[in-house]
Protein backbone atom coordinates (compact mmCIF):
# COMPACT_ATOMS: atom_id res chain seq x y z
CA UNK A 1 0.00 0.00 0.00
CA UNK A 2 1.34 3.12 -0.54
CA UNK A 3 2.42 5.76 2.14
CA UNK A 4 -0.04 8.51 2.72
CA UNK A 5 -0.04 11.66 3.93
CA UNK A 6 -2.77 14.20 5.55
CA UNK A 7 -3.40 17.64 6.65
CA UNK A 8 -6.34 19.06 8.03
CA UNK A 9 -8.43 21.19 5.74
CA UNK A 10 -8.74 25.04 6.61
CA UNK A 11 -12.52 24.81 6.16
CA UNK A 12 -13.18 23.51 10.09
CA UNK A 13 -13.85 24.89 12.90
CA UNK A 14 -11.84 22.98 16.11
CA UNK A 15 -11.37 23.29 20.03
CA UNK A 16 -9.57 20.54 22.17
CA UNK A 17 -12.44 20.33 24.85
CA UNK A 18 -11.38 18.05 27.81
CA UNK A 19 -9.06 15.68 26.04
CA UNK A 20 -10.82 14.98 23.18
CA UNK A 21 -10.97 17.28 19.65
CA UNK A 22 -14.78 19.12 18.57
CA UNK A 23 -14.20 19.43 14.61
CA UNK A 24 -17.14 21.23 13.11
CA UNK A 25 -17.00 20.93 8.76
CA UNK A 26 -17.29 25.18 7.54
CA UNK A 27 -18.68 23.50 4.27
CA UNK A 28 -21.82 21.23 5.41
CA UNK A 29 -21.76 21.83 9.64
CA UNK A 30 -21.04 18.27 9.80
CA UNK A 31 -20.09 18.19 13.84
CA UNK A 32 -17.63 15.27 15.19
CA UNK A 33 -16.27 15.15 18.37
CA UNK A 34 -12.41 12.74 18.01
CA UNK A 35 -11.58 10.58 20.76
CA UNK A 36 -8.38 10.69 22.52
CA UNK A 37 -6.50 8.61 19.90
CA UNK A 38 -8.17 9.99 16.76
CA UNK A 39 -6.98 13.70 18.32
CA UNK A 40 -3.54 12.61 18.23
CA UNK A 41 -3.67 11.67 14.49
CA UNK A 42 -6.02 15.09 14.14
CA UNK A 43 -2.99 16.81 15.68
CA UNK A 44 -0.19 15.04 14.03
CA UNK A 45 -1.96 15.65 10.70
CA UNK A 46 0.69 18.64 9.52
CA UNK A 47 0.65 17.00 5.64
CA UNK A 48 4.40 15.88 6.17
CA UNK A 49 4.41 13.12 8.34
CA UNK A 50 3.36 9.41 6.37
CA UNK A 51 0.31 8.21 8.54
CA UNK A 52 1.97 5.05 9.39
CA UNK A 53 4.82 6.94 11.24
CA UNK A 54 2.13 8.57 13.01
CA UNK A 55 0.87 4.96 14.12
CA UNK A 56 4.29 4.02 15.13
CA UNK A 57 5.34 7.17 16.72
CA UNK A 58 1.86 8.77 18.46
CA UNK A 59 -0.19 5.70 18.42
CA UNK A 60 1.48 2.75 19.22
CA UNK A 61 3.92 4.06 21.82
CA UNK A 62 1.24 6.65 23.74
CA UNK A 63 -1.63 3.72 23.79
CA UNK A 64 0.07 0.51 23.50
CA UNK A 65 -1.75 -0.15 20.64
CA UNK A 66 -0.66 -3.48 18.49
CA UNK A 67 0.46 -1.85 14.96
CA UNK A 68 -1.59 -3.53 12.35
CA UNK A 69 -4.64 -3.41 14.61
CA UNK A 70 -4.04 0.81 14.98
CA UNK A 71 -3.19 1.29 11.77
CA UNK A 72 -6.29 -0.55 10.40
CA UNK A 73 -7.92 1.89 12.62
CA UNK A 74 -6.20 5.25 11.13
CA UNK A 75 -7.19 3.99 7.95
CA UNK A 76 -10.55 3.63 8.40
CA UNK A 77 -10.49 7.41 10.43
CA UNK A 78 -8.96 8.97 7.87
CA UNK A 79 -11.14 7.97 5.30
CA UNK A 80 -14.16 8.94 7.16
CA UNK A 81 -13.20 12.46 8.02
CA UNK A 82 -11.75 13.01 4.21
CA UNK A 83 -15.24 11.67 2.87
CA UNK A 84 -16.44 14.96 4.87
CA UNK A 85 -13.89 17.17 3.54
CA UNK A 86 -12.29 17.85 6.93
CA UNK A 87 -8.58 16.01 6.34
CA UNK A 88 -6.89 16.18 3.23
CA UNK A 89 -5.26 13.22 2.21
CA UNK A 90 -2.44 12.38 -0.43
CA UNK A 91 0.43 10.11 -1.76
CA UNK A 92 2.27 12.87 -1.78
CA UNK A 93 3.41 15.44 1.08
CA UNK A 94 0.96 18.27 1.37
CA UNK A 95 3.17 21.32 1.76
CA UNK A 96 1.28 24.50 3.05
CA UNK A 97 -2.00 23.04 3.44
CA UNK A 98 -2.21 22.87 7.32
CA UNK A 99 -4.02 25.47 9.63
CA UNK A 100 -2.14 26.49 12.51
CA UNK A 101 -2.84 23.90 15.28
CA UNK A 102 -5.72 24.20 17.64
CA UNK A 103 -5.32 25.01 21.10
CA UNK A 104 -4.10 21.73 23.24
CA UNK B 1 -28.51 13.22 23.42
CA UNK B 2 -26.97 14.81 20.31
CA UNK B 3 -23.30 15.60 19.84
CA UNK B 4 -23.49 19.38 20.62
CA UNK B 5 -25.52 18.69 23.64
CA UNK B 6 -22.86 16.20 24.90
CA UNK B 7 -20.13 18.79 24.23
CA UNK B 8 -21.85 21.52 26.08
CA UNK B 9 -22.64 19.03 29.15
CA UNK B 10 -18.64 18.26 28.92
CA UNK B 11 -17.91 22.07 28.64
CA UNK B 12 -20.52 22.98 31.51
CA UNK B 13 -18.98 20.32 33.86
CA UNK B 14 -15.14 21.48 32.59
CA UNK B 15 -16.39 24.91 33.38
CA UNK B 16 -15.27 26.19 29.58
CA UNK B 17 -16.83 29.02 27.81
CA UNK B 18 -18.06 27.43 24.98
CA UNK B 19 -19.76 30.18 23.15
CA UNK B 20 -18.46 33.62 23.29
CA UNK B 21 -20.29 36.82 21.80
CA UNK B 22 -18.26 39.66 20.94
CA UNK B 23 -19.48 43.13 19.82
CA UNK B 24 -16.70 44.51 17.92
CA UNK B 25 -18.65 48.28 18.02
CA UNK B 26 -21.91 49.72 18.62
CA UNK B 27 -21.28 51.89 15.48
CA UNK B 28 -24.13 51.54 12.68
CA UNK B 29 -25.70 52.66 9.70
CA UNK B 30 -29.02 51.87 11.20
CA UNK B 31 -30.97 53.27 14.00
CA UNK B 32 -33.85 51.20 14.89
CA UNK B 33 -36.47 52.16 17.39
CA UNK B 34 -36.28 49.48 19.04
CA UNK B 35 -32.06 48.89 19.50
CA UNK B 36 -31.06 48.95 23.13
CA UNK B 37 -27.28 50.53 22.24
CA UNK B 38 -26.80 54.17 21.82
CA UNK B 39 -24.13 54.31 18.15
CA UNK B 40 -21.15 56.34 19.50
CA UNK B 41 -17.52 54.95 19.60
CA UNK B 42 -16.42 55.64 23.34
CA UNK B 43 -12.92 54.34 22.85
CA UNK B 44 -13.06 50.64 21.05
CA UNK B 45 -11.10 48.20 21.39
CA UNK B 46 -7.91 47.92 18.43
CA UNK B 47 -7.45 45.46 16.19
CA UNK B 48 -4.82 44.57 18.53
CA UNK B 49 -6.22 44.00 21.44
CA UNK B 50 -8.99 41.88 19.28
CA UNK B 51 -6.66 39.67 18.15
CA UNK B 52 -5.19 39.26 21.56
CA UNK B 53 -8.81 38.41 22.89
CA UNK B 54 -9.33 35.97 20.19
CA UNK B 55 -6.12 34.37 21.33
CA UNK B 56 -7.12 34.40 24.36
CA UNK B 57 -10.63 33.10 23.90
CA UNK B 58 -8.96 30.08 21.64
CA UNK B 59 -6.79 28.92 24.86
CA UNK B 60 -9.72 29.24 27.06
CA UNK B 61 -11.34 26.82 24.74
CA UNK B 62 -14.30 28.88 23.34
CA UNK B 63 -15.85 26.62 19.82
CA UNK B 64 -18.63 29.24 18.86
CA UNK B 65 -18.04 32.74 18.18
CA UNK B 66 -20.72 35.69 17.47
CA UNK B 67 -19.30 39.00 15.84
CA UNK B 68 -22.05 41.26 16.22
CA UNK B 69 -22.27 44.87 16.87
CA UNK B 70 -23.61 47.96 16.21
CA UNK B 71 -22.89 46.63 12.28
CA UNK B 72 -20.02 44.71 11.73
CA UNK B 73 -18.93 46.23 8.78
CA UNK B 74 -18.57 49.90 10.27
CA UNK B 75 -15.41 48.61 11.46
CA UNK B 76 -12.59 48.91 8.47
CA UNK B 77 -10.77 45.88 9.64
CA UNK B 78 -14.00 43.59 10.11
CA UNK B 79 -12.42 40.78 7.44
CA UNK B 80 -9.44 41.05 9.26
CA UNK B 81 -10.27 40.19 12.48
CA UNK B 82 -12.82 37.17 11.07
CA UNK B 83 -9.90 36.34 9.04
CA UNK B 84 -7.82 35.98 12.39
CA UNK B 85 -11.03 34.53 14.12
CA UNK B 86 -10.55 31.49 11.71
CA UNK B 87 -7.15 31.55 11.41
CA UNK B 88 -7.60 30.45 15.28
CA UNK B 89 -9.93 28.07 14.06
CA UNK B 90 -13.58 29.09 15.51
CA UNK B 91 -17.16 28.36 14.81
CA UNK B 92 -17.56 31.71 13.69
CA UNK B 93 -21.49 33.21 13.18
CA UNK B 94 -21.63 36.89 12.22
CA UNK B 95 -24.85 39.40 12.83
CA UNK B 96 -25.37 42.03 10.46
CA UNK B 97 -28.06 44.37 9.04
CA UNK B 98 -26.32 43.13 5.42
CA UNK B 99 -26.81 46.68 4.14
CA UNK B 100 -22.83 46.75 3.50
CA UNK B 101 -22.62 43.67 1.96
CA UNK B 102 -22.49 43.03 -1.92
CA UNK B 103 -20.81 40.27 -3.92
CA UNK B 104 -17.17 40.96 -2.76
CA UNK B 105 -18.10 40.82 1.11
CA UNK B 106 -19.96 37.94 0.53
CA UNK B 107 -17.32 36.27 -1.51
CA UNK B 108 -14.99 36.84 0.90
CA UNK B 109 -17.27 35.47 3.90
CA UNK B 110 -17.72 32.15 2.12
CA UNK B 111 -13.87 32.26 1.42
CA UNK B 112 -12.89 32.80 5.11
CA UNK B 113 -15.32 29.92 5.91
CA UNK B 114 -18.23 32.05 8.15
CA UNK B 115 -20.61 29.25 9.65
CA UNK B 116 -23.60 31.06 9.14
CA UNK B 117 -24.73 35.15 8.49
CA UNK B 118 -27.32 36.55 10.62
CA UNK B 119 -29.69 38.95 9.31
CA UNK B 120 -32.36 41.30 10.87
CA UNK B 121 -35.18 41.61 9.02
CA UNK B 122 -38.24 43.29 10.49
CA UNK B 123 -40.89 42.81 7.63
CA UNK B 124 -41.08 41.82 4.03
CA UNK B 125 -42.95 45.48 3.42
CA UNK B 126 -39.73 47.47 2.89
CA UNK B 127 -42.31 50.72 4.03
CA UNK B 128 -42.89 48.59 7.83
CA UNK B 129 -38.88 47.87 7.50
CA UNK B 130 -37.49 51.15 6.76
CA UNK B 131 -39.53 52.85 9.79
CA UNK B 132 -37.88 50.39 12.07
CA UNK B 133 -34.69 50.79 10.67
CA UNK B 134 -34.84 54.34 9.79
CA UNK B 135 -32.43 54.00 7.06
CA UNK B 136 -34.50 54.41 3.40
CA UNK B 137 -33.69 51.61 1.28
CA UNK B 138 -32.48 49.00 4.05
CA UNK B 139 -34.85 46.26 2.94
CA UNK B 140 -33.85 46.37 -0.36
CA UNK B 141 -30.23 46.25 0.26
CA UNK B 142 -30.76 43.74 2.98
CA UNK B 143 -32.40 41.50 0.47
CA UNK B 144 -29.91 42.13 -1.99
CA UNK B 145 -27.19 40.84 0.47
CA UNK B 146 -28.81 37.89 1.26
CA UNK B 147 -29.28 36.75 -2.14
CA UNK B 148 -25.42 37.63 -2.40
CA UNK B 149 -24.25 35.73 0.69
CA UNK B 150 -26.86 32.77 -0.76
CA UNK B 151 -25.17 32.61 -4.25
CA UNK B 152 -22.17 31.58 -2.25
CA UNK B 153 -23.62 28.86 -0.46
CA UNK B 154 -23.74 30.55 2.91
CA UNK B 155 -26.06 29.97 5.76
CA UNK B 156 -28.50 32.31 6.24
CA UNK B 157 -31.17 33.42 9.06
CA UNK B 158 -33.62 35.63 9.44
CA UNK B 159 -34.41 37.31 12.36
CA UNK B 160 -37.41 38.66 12.78
CA UNK B 161 -37.79 41.23 16.08
CA UNK B 162 -41.29 41.31 16.25
CA UNK B 163 -42.92 44.37 18.28
CA UNK B 164 -45.73 47.34 18.02
CA UNK B 165 -45.57 48.28 14.37
CA UNK B 166 -44.46 45.01 13.18
CA UNK B 167 -46.24 42.00 15.03
CA UNK B 168 -48.45 41.30 11.80
CA UNK B 169 -45.84 40.76 9.66
CA UNK B 170 -44.28 37.48 11.55
CA UNK B 171 -46.10 35.43 8.54
CA UNK B 172 -44.84 37.54 6.05
CA UNK B 173 -41.04 37.46 6.73
CA UNK B 174 -41.31 34.01 6.87
CA UNK B 175 -42.61 33.34 3.36
CA UNK B 176 -39.57 35.82 2.26
CA UNK B 177 -37.55 33.83 4.39
CA UNK B 178 -38.43 30.68 2.77
CA UNK B 179 -38.25 32.33 -0.83
CA UNK B 180 -34.67 33.55 -0.63
CA UNK B 181 -33.64 30.00 1.27
CA UNK B 182 -32.79 31.02 4.87
CA UNK B 183 -33.92 29.81 7.60
CA UNK B 184 -35.85 31.86 10.32
CA UNK B 185 -36.38 32.71 13.83
CA UNK B 186 -38.70 34.94 15.34
CA UNK B 187 -37.91 36.83 19.21
CA UNK B 188 -40.70 39.41 20.47
CA UNK B 189 -38.21 39.89 23.37
CA UNK B 190 -37.90 44.12 23.71
CA UNK B 191 -34.84 44.83 26.49
CA UNK B 192 -34.20 47.91 27.72
CA UNK B 193 -31.30 50.03 26.79
CA UNK B 194 -27.77 49.40 28.00
CA UNK B 195 -27.85 52.60 29.95
CA UNK B 196 -31.25 51.32 31.78
CA UNK B 197 -33.42 53.47 29.76
CA UNK B 198 -36.87 51.57 29.71
CA UNK B 199 -39.00 53.62 26.75
CA UNK B 200 -38.24 51.55 23.98
CA UNK B 201 -39.98 48.78 26.25
CA UNK B 202 -43.08 50.71 25.07
CA UNK B 203 -42.41 48.65 21.73
CA UNK B 204 -43.38 45.41 23.30
CA UNK B 205 -46.43 43.46 21.57
CA UNK B 206 -49.55 43.82 23.29
CA UNK B 207 -50.78 40.57 25.54
CA UNK B 208 -53.56 39.79 22.87
CA UNK B 209 -51.12 40.23 19.96
CA UNK B 210 -48.59 38.20 21.52
CA UNK B 211 -50.96 35.27 22.44
CA UNK B 212 -51.89 35.40 18.21
CA UNK B 213 -48.65 35.03 17.74
CA UNK B 214 -48.01 31.83 19.88
CA UNK B 215 -50.75 29.73 18.50
CA UNK B 216 -50.35 30.41 14.72
CA UNK B 217 -48.71 27.19 13.23
CA UNK B 218 -46.67 28.71 10.78
CA UNK B 219 -44.75 30.89 13.50
CA UNK B 220 -44.43 28.18 16.17
CA UNK B 221 -45.14 24.70 14.98
CA UNK B 222 -47.05 22.45 16.75
CA UNK B 223 -49.30 25.16 18.37
CA UNK B 224 -50.48 21.79 21.14
CA UNK B 225 -47.22 21.32 22.30
CA UNK B 226 -45.98 24.73 22.10
CA UNK B 227 -48.61 26.13 24.12
CA UNK B 228 -49.24 22.96 26.32
CA UNK B 229 -49.68 23.82 30.14
CA UNK B 230 -46.70 23.42 31.84
CA UNK B 231 -45.96 19.53 33.33
CA UNK B 232 -45.04 19.61 37.30
CA UNK B 233 -41.63 20.53 37.98
CA UNK B 234 -39.20 18.18 39.11
CA UNK B 235 -36.16 17.65 41.35
CA UNK B 236 -34.02 18.11 38.18
CA UNK B 237 -35.96 21.34 37.10
CA UNK B 238 -35.55 22.68 40.89
CA UNK B 239 -31.97 22.09 40.77
CA UNK B 240 -31.64 23.20 37.32
CA UNK B 241 -29.38 26.08 36.50
CA UNK B 242 -31.65 28.94 33.80
CA UNK B 243 -29.57 29.59 30.59
CA UNK B 244 -26.00 29.11 29.53
CA UNK B 245 -24.77 32.85 30.19
CA UNK B 246 -22.08 32.58 32.86
CA UNK B 247 -21.88 28.61 32.90
CA UNK B 248 -20.71 28.19 29.08
CA UNK B 249 -21.25 31.47 27.53
CA UNK B 250 -20.50 35.28 27.83
CA UNK B 251 -20.45 38.81 26.41
CA UNK B 252 -17.56 40.96 25.51
CA UNK B 253 -18.65 44.31 24.65
CA UNK B 254 -16.83 46.83 21.95
CA UNK B 255 -14.96 48.66 25.13
CA UNK B 256 -13.35 45.29 26.73
CA UNK B 257 -16.61 44.70 29.30
CA UNK B 258 -17.31 41.41 30.05
CA UNK B 259 -20.62 40.44 30.61
CA UNK B 260 -22.93 37.14 31.49
CA UNK B 261 -25.07 37.73 28.26
CA UNK B 262 -25.51 40.46 26.02
CA UNK B 263 -28.85 40.77 27.76
CA UNK B 264 -27.60 40.67 31.14
CA UNK B 265 -25.51 44.38 31.81
CA UNK B 266 -23.84 42.79 34.71
CA UNK B 267 -20.39 44.22 34.35
CA UNK B 268 -17.87 41.15 35.71
CA UNK B 269 -14.38 42.61 34.23
CA UNK B 270 -12.51 44.32 31.68
CA UNK B 271 -10.03 42.18 28.68
CA UNK B 272 -8.32 45.36 28.95
CA UNK B 273 -6.95 45.09 32.57
CA UNK B 274 -7.25 41.35 33.47
CA UNK B 275 -6.49 38.41 31.42
CA UNK B 276 -10.11 37.06 30.20
CA UNK B 277 -9.44 33.66 31.93
CA UNK B 278 -9.24 35.58 35.54
CA UNK B 279 -12.41 37.02 34.93
CA UNK B 280 -13.98 34.04 33.63
CA UNK B 281 -12.57 32.21 36.82
CA UNK B 282 -12.67 34.75 39.34
CA UNK B 283 -15.08 37.20 38.61
CA UNK B 284 -17.44 37.28 41.51
CA UNK B 285 -20.50 38.67 39.13
CA UNK B 286 -19.70 35.87 37.10
CA UNK B 287 -20.10 33.38 40.29
CA UNK B 288 -22.79 34.96 41.27
CA UNK B 289 -24.99 34.13 37.99
CA UNK B 290 -23.58 30.40 37.96
CA UNK B 291 -24.96 30.12 41.96
CA UNK B 292 -28.69 30.79 40.39
CA UNK B 293 -31.25 27.51 40.59
CA UNK B 294 -34.24 27.39 40.12
CA UNK B 295 -35.27 26.55 43.45
CA UNK B 296 -33.77 29.42 44.97
CA UNK B 297 -35.88 32.25 42.74
CA UNK B 298 -37.59 34.35 44.85
CA UNK B 299 -41.24 34.24 43.04
CA UNK B 300 -40.17 32.11 40.40
CA UNK B 301 -39.70 28.76 42.59
CA UNK B 302 -43.13 28.53 43.36
CA UNK B 303 -44.36 29.00 39.47
CA UNK B 304 -46.42 26.50 37.65
CA UNK B 305 -43.74 27.42 34.60
CA UNK B 306 -40.67 27.40 36.64
CA UNK B 307 -39.67 24.42 34.07
CA UNK B 308 -40.59 25.34 30.74
CA UNK B 309 -40.74 29.65 31.63
CA UNK B 310 -38.35 31.25 29.10
CA UNK B 311 -37.05 33.94 32.19
CA UNK B 312 -34.03 35.70 31.06
CA UNK B 313 -31.74 36.18 34.38
CA UNK B 314 -30.60 39.37 32.45
CA UNK B 315 -33.91 40.83 32.36
CA UNK B 316 -34.92 39.96 36.05
CA UNK B 317 -32.05 41.79 36.67
CA UNK B 318 -32.65 44.74 34.80
CA UNK B 319 -36.16 44.73 36.65
CA UNK B 320 -34.01 44.92 40.00
CA UNK B 321 -32.87 40.85 40.92
CA UNK B 322 -31.40 38.10 38.78
CA UNK B 323 -33.13 35.92 41.37
CA UNK B 324 -36.41 37.60 40.81
CA UNK B 325 -38.80 37.55 37.76
CA UNK B 326 -39.02 38.99 34.29
CA UNK B 327 -42.31 40.12 33.74
CA UNK B 328 -41.94 39.85 30.07
CA UNK B 329 -41.29 36.28 30.32
CA UNK B 330 -44.15 36.02 32.71
CA UNK B 331 -46.26 37.56 30.00
CA UNK B 332 -44.89 35.22 27.53
CA UNK B 333 -46.12 32.10 29.42
CA UNK B 334 -49.29 33.09 30.45
CA UNK B 335 -49.89 34.27 26.63
CA UNK B 336 -48.64 30.88 25.51
CA UNK B 337 -50.75 28.75 28.02
CA UNK B 338 -53.31 30.57 29.20
CA UNK B 339 -52.09 30.15 32.89
CA UNK B 340 -51.01 33.31 35.39
CA UNK B 341 -47.36 33.11 36.20
CA UNK B 342 -46.98 33.34 40.21
CA UNK B 343 -45.84 36.97 39.97
CA UNK B 344 -48.70 37.98 38.15
CA UNK B 345 -51.10 36.57 40.87
CA UNK B 346 -48.82 38.06 43.47
CA UNK B 347 -49.31 41.54 41.62
CA UNK B 348 -53.16 40.66 41.56
CA UNK B 349 -53.44 40.29 45.38
CA UNK B 350 -51.58 43.28 45.93
CA UNK B 351 -53.73 45.05 43.74
CA UNK B 352 -52.85 48.74 42.48
CA UNK B 353 -50.25 50.29 43.70
CA UNK B 354 -51.13 54.04 44.57
CA UNK B 355 -48.46 56.42 45.32
CA UNK B 356 -47.96 57.22 49.01
CA UNK B 357 -48.27 61.31 48.53
CA UNK B 358 -50.43 62.85 45.57
CA UNK B 359 -50.15 66.27 44.87
CA UNK B 360 -51.99 67.97 41.90
CA UNK B 361 -50.93 71.86 41.42
CA UNK B 362 -53.67 74.13 39.79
Amino acid sequence: MPERYIARSTAIAARLLGGEMMVMSALDSTFFTLNEIATVIWQAADGRTPLSEIVANKICEEFDVDRERAQRGAEQFVDELSQHGILLVSNQPLLNSCPPQENS
Amino acid sequence: MSLLAEMNQRALNLGIPLSVHIDITYRCNERCVHCYLDHDDHGEMTTAEIFNVLAQLADAGVFFLVLSGGEVLMRRDFFEIVERARLLLFNVKVKTNGVMIRAREAARLRQLGVEQIQISVYSHRPEVHDAITKLPGSLKRTIRAIRFLKSQGLKVTIANVLMNGNFSDGAGVMALAKELGTSYTLDPTITPKMDGDTSILALRIPGSELKEIFHREELVGNVEEFCAPPPPAGEDVMEGYPCSAGHTACYISPYGDVFPCVQFPLPSGNVRRQKFLEIWRHSPQLNEVRSIRAKGLTVCSGCDHVGTCTRCPGLAYMEGSMRGPSTADCEKSFQRTGIPSANMLRRALAGPTTPLIQIQIH
